[in-house]
């Protein structure tokens, strides 16, 4: 799950992080008194969304020349800046073509950044361990530096159990050629991500950039947090923070009804129990020459309730021309999941075509139950001759 | 002959809930000698026929068990874990979906202090000899004794594999489920390196996914140390970058864990990876009829 900049960089500070001064806003009356309350000095604006890559963004249909993140000088300005990012849809690599609402600025009192750095806290699985990366190449390319010198990240594996060691806190703010009394205002951010890493189970926790000021202070300008979903009954505190509105309205759905789905680009709706089997039926489909729809997980079992959601989930993205269910029946049987194929068929009243392949225990009793039925529903024996029949019904279909 | 579990295996049920005993008698009915189930509070009792314990220790005392699988609910799965390892429970098999990762990164550093403890899973089938011992919730019927070691981040894609290889006549020497998670028990170079030491094993399926880099390690391992046929297949080559595909450790991320990537290692390194998952028994029966 992830959270807004402003509540990550809240969630630092809690732990006694040097973060620059910022009000968080939701009109333009609001940012203009923000900006009133640090003494009319130099802001940035910066958009509330979720999705990375927002300073390169545009807020399409404004004509703006900005993105998502604006450093301004004049009142003036500032409001006429608000005023575009709150109603514009904001576009980013991350967002897709429709873009994303802004309804959340943050109005940061602007710093005169001397050098800038990376810090970032991550699960590393090979060790199986988190750990704190740190680079002096910091600010927006950090995946590229990442890509083409890994050796200039720094990394140091953290203890689940200790959080990162004061003397690790101090070896990678050496490393990173910090100085005076600096070295020590970076192992205290540096231990505060580790903290609220290990304290609020986050997967991913990142400040980037992290800056040196003109005035030789150190300071989070930039944060980012994702959480491990499997612990959020534990952080009630966290799980509120959940933004519903970032989130794709059809995930968000199937997420209630306790199945994983995942959207694509494509044409072929699929319906699977598993998710190595569900993202192999996609596999096929590509294979056999159709494009997914999406990706979507029921789950070991398969109720006519889940079923049924399902359906009207696909149904309802008018991409999609033909349907596969690909159900491999292990303690689940198969004329089960074909009584609740049937009463969802019923119920969600389909209108494209759906391809059926049921395979395992009691499988000739579920397809005789399809066969019998006098639906218009297409059976099919194995997954190479699930995926034709669904590539050749979406093509008669376009 | 099998890897890690056989008709001597004693099993223990934690978490004997409504799944927990379900899937336990499941694994009685196969023929697995489930010897008891831990709830705590419960201890003294016993329900369809398994005598319950409080503790894992007073059922380890008990019954002499030797293997154990979990049920136990996320919160208190870790916790359930670690009480198996301490009271000396030499194969613990986690089925439990849903565990922090953190959790599991505590557990995994406190067993690396236990090395004769082996931890398969968590969020994972379990693990099969067939004719012998299931220890977990796949559908025993369809798995037949036989020469093929099977190796799976799934559930039921590794279903359809058994189903294909059973299908073709090519049985199981053991399929183990190692879990969909991104910090789990035994990886791929584990289960490898066991099956090319069980005599009863002659060639080896691996089923893999998106995500991590433990696939990419497995090949340069199988270069180095398996002399044994290996086939593998992918799940996830159309899946877009940064979207969890279901499983936690199924994400594309940092230019890391693409399929293509994957197949590419494991195919300079040797392997016959399947295209299709619809070809996954042909591809190891080919690789079979190559060899010999």
């Amino acid at each position: 799950m992830k959270i807004h900049e402003y509540q990550a960089k809240e969630l630092l500070a809690a732990e006694g992080a040097a973060v620059p001064p910022g009000k968080v806003v939701k009109s333009v009356e609001e940012a203009l008194a923000a900006f009133d309350s640090f003494g009319g000095s130099a802001v940035v604006l910066k958009a509330q969304v979720h999705a990375g890559g927002r300073g390169k963004g545009t807020f399409i249909g404004s004509g703006a020349d900005f993105g998502g993140v604006k450093y301004l000088t004049s009142r003036e300005k500032v409001g006429s800046v608000a005023k575009t990012m709150l109603a514009f849809p904001l576009q980013t690599k991350q967002t897709g073509p429709e873009g994303q609402k802004v309804s959340t600025l943050l109005v940061q009192k602007a710093a005169d950044i001397a050098k800038e750095y990376y810090l970032g806290m991550v699960l590393d699985r090979a060790s199986g361990l988190p750990v704190m990366m740190a680079s002096s190449e910091g600010g927006v390319d950090i995946e590229e530096v990442a890509a083409h010198s890994p050796e200039k990240i720094l990394k140091e594996p953290v203890s689940p159990e200790l959080g990162l060691a004061p003397f690790q806190a101090r070896k990678l703010a050496f490393e990173l050629g910090f100085k005076g009394d600096q070295v020590t205002q970076a192992e205290g951010i540096m231990r505060a991500l580790s903290k609220v890493f290990l304290a609020k189970d986050c997967s991913i926790a990142e400040i980037n950039p992290l800056v040196v000021t003109k005035e030789g202070c150190v300071e989070a300008l930039d944060a980012k947090m994702v959480f491990d979903e499997n612990a959020l009954f534990r952080h009630p505190e966290i799980a509120e923070l959940r933004d519903e509105t970032e989130e794709d309205p059809a995930e968000l759905r199937a997420a209630r009804s306790g199945l994983s789905f995942v959207r694509m680009d494509g044409s072929i709706g699929c319906l699977v129990n598993g998710a190595g089997l569900a993202m192999s039926t996609m596999d096929i489909i590509k294979y056999h020459g159709g494009e997914p729809a999406n990706f979507l997980d029921v789950g070991g079992g398969a109720s006519k309730d889940q079923v049924t959601e399902a359906f009207r989930i696909l149904l309802s993205d008018s991409r999609v021309k033909a349907v596969l269910v690909n159900i491999f029946g292990g303690i689940m049987k198969c004329d089960t999941i074909a009584q609740a194929i049937l009463a969802a068929f019923k119920e969600v009243g389909f209108h494209v075509p759906l391809v059926v392949r049921l395979e395992g225990t009691n499988v000739e009793a579920g397809r005789n139950l399809l066969a019998d039925s006098g639906l218009d529903i297409v059976t099919a024996s194995g997954m190479a001759d699930a995926a034709q029949k669904v590539v050749d019904a979406a093509r008669k279909k376009n | 002959m099998s890897i890690l579990v056989d008709k001597n295996t004693r099993v223990l049920c934690q978490g004997m809930g409504k799944a927990g005993t379900f899937h336990a008698l499941g694994c009685r009915d196969y023929g697995t000698q489930i010897v008891g189930g831990v709830t705590p509070g419960k201890g003294g009792t016993e329900k369809e026929g398994i005598p319950l314990f409080n503790t894992v220790y007073e059922a380890v005392r008990k019954t002499g068990a030797n293997a154990t699988m979990v049920f136990v609910p996320p919160p208190g799965a870790a916790d359930a874990i670690l009480e198996a390892a301490d009271a000396g429970i030499a194969l613990i098999v986690a089925i439990t979906e849903g565990i922090p990762v953190l959790d599991m990164a505590r557990v995994k550093r406190e067993l690396a202090k236990k090395p004769g403890i082996k931890l398969i899973g968590p969020n994972c089938p379990g693990i099969i000899t067939p004719g012998q011992c299931k220890i977990g919730i796949m559908p025993g019927y369809i798995h037949k004794p036989g020469p093929i070691g099977i190796i799976s981040r799934s559930g039921t894609l590794t279903y359809e594999a058994v189903f294909q290889l059973s299908a073709l006549g090519l049985g199981q020497s053991t399929c183990i489920g190692i879990g969909g998670d991104p910090i789990i028990g035994t990886n791929q170079i584990d289960a490898l390196k066991m099956f090319q030491e069980d005599p009863g094993t002659e060639a080896i399926l691996m089923m893999g996914e998106i995500g991590g880099t433990a696939e990419e390690e497995a090949a340069a391992y199988i270069k180095k140390h398996v002399t044994k046929p290996v086939a593998a297949f992918i799940a996830g080559q159309t899946a877009p970058p940064g979207k969890r595909m279901g499983h936690a450790g199924a994400i594309i991320s940092g230019g890391t864990g693409s399929a293509g990537g994957k197949i590419r290692s494991l195919e300079e390194n040797g392997v016959a990876v399947a295209k299709s998952p619809a070809d996954l028994g042909i591809t190891v029966q080919k690789m079979l009829a190559g060899r010999r």
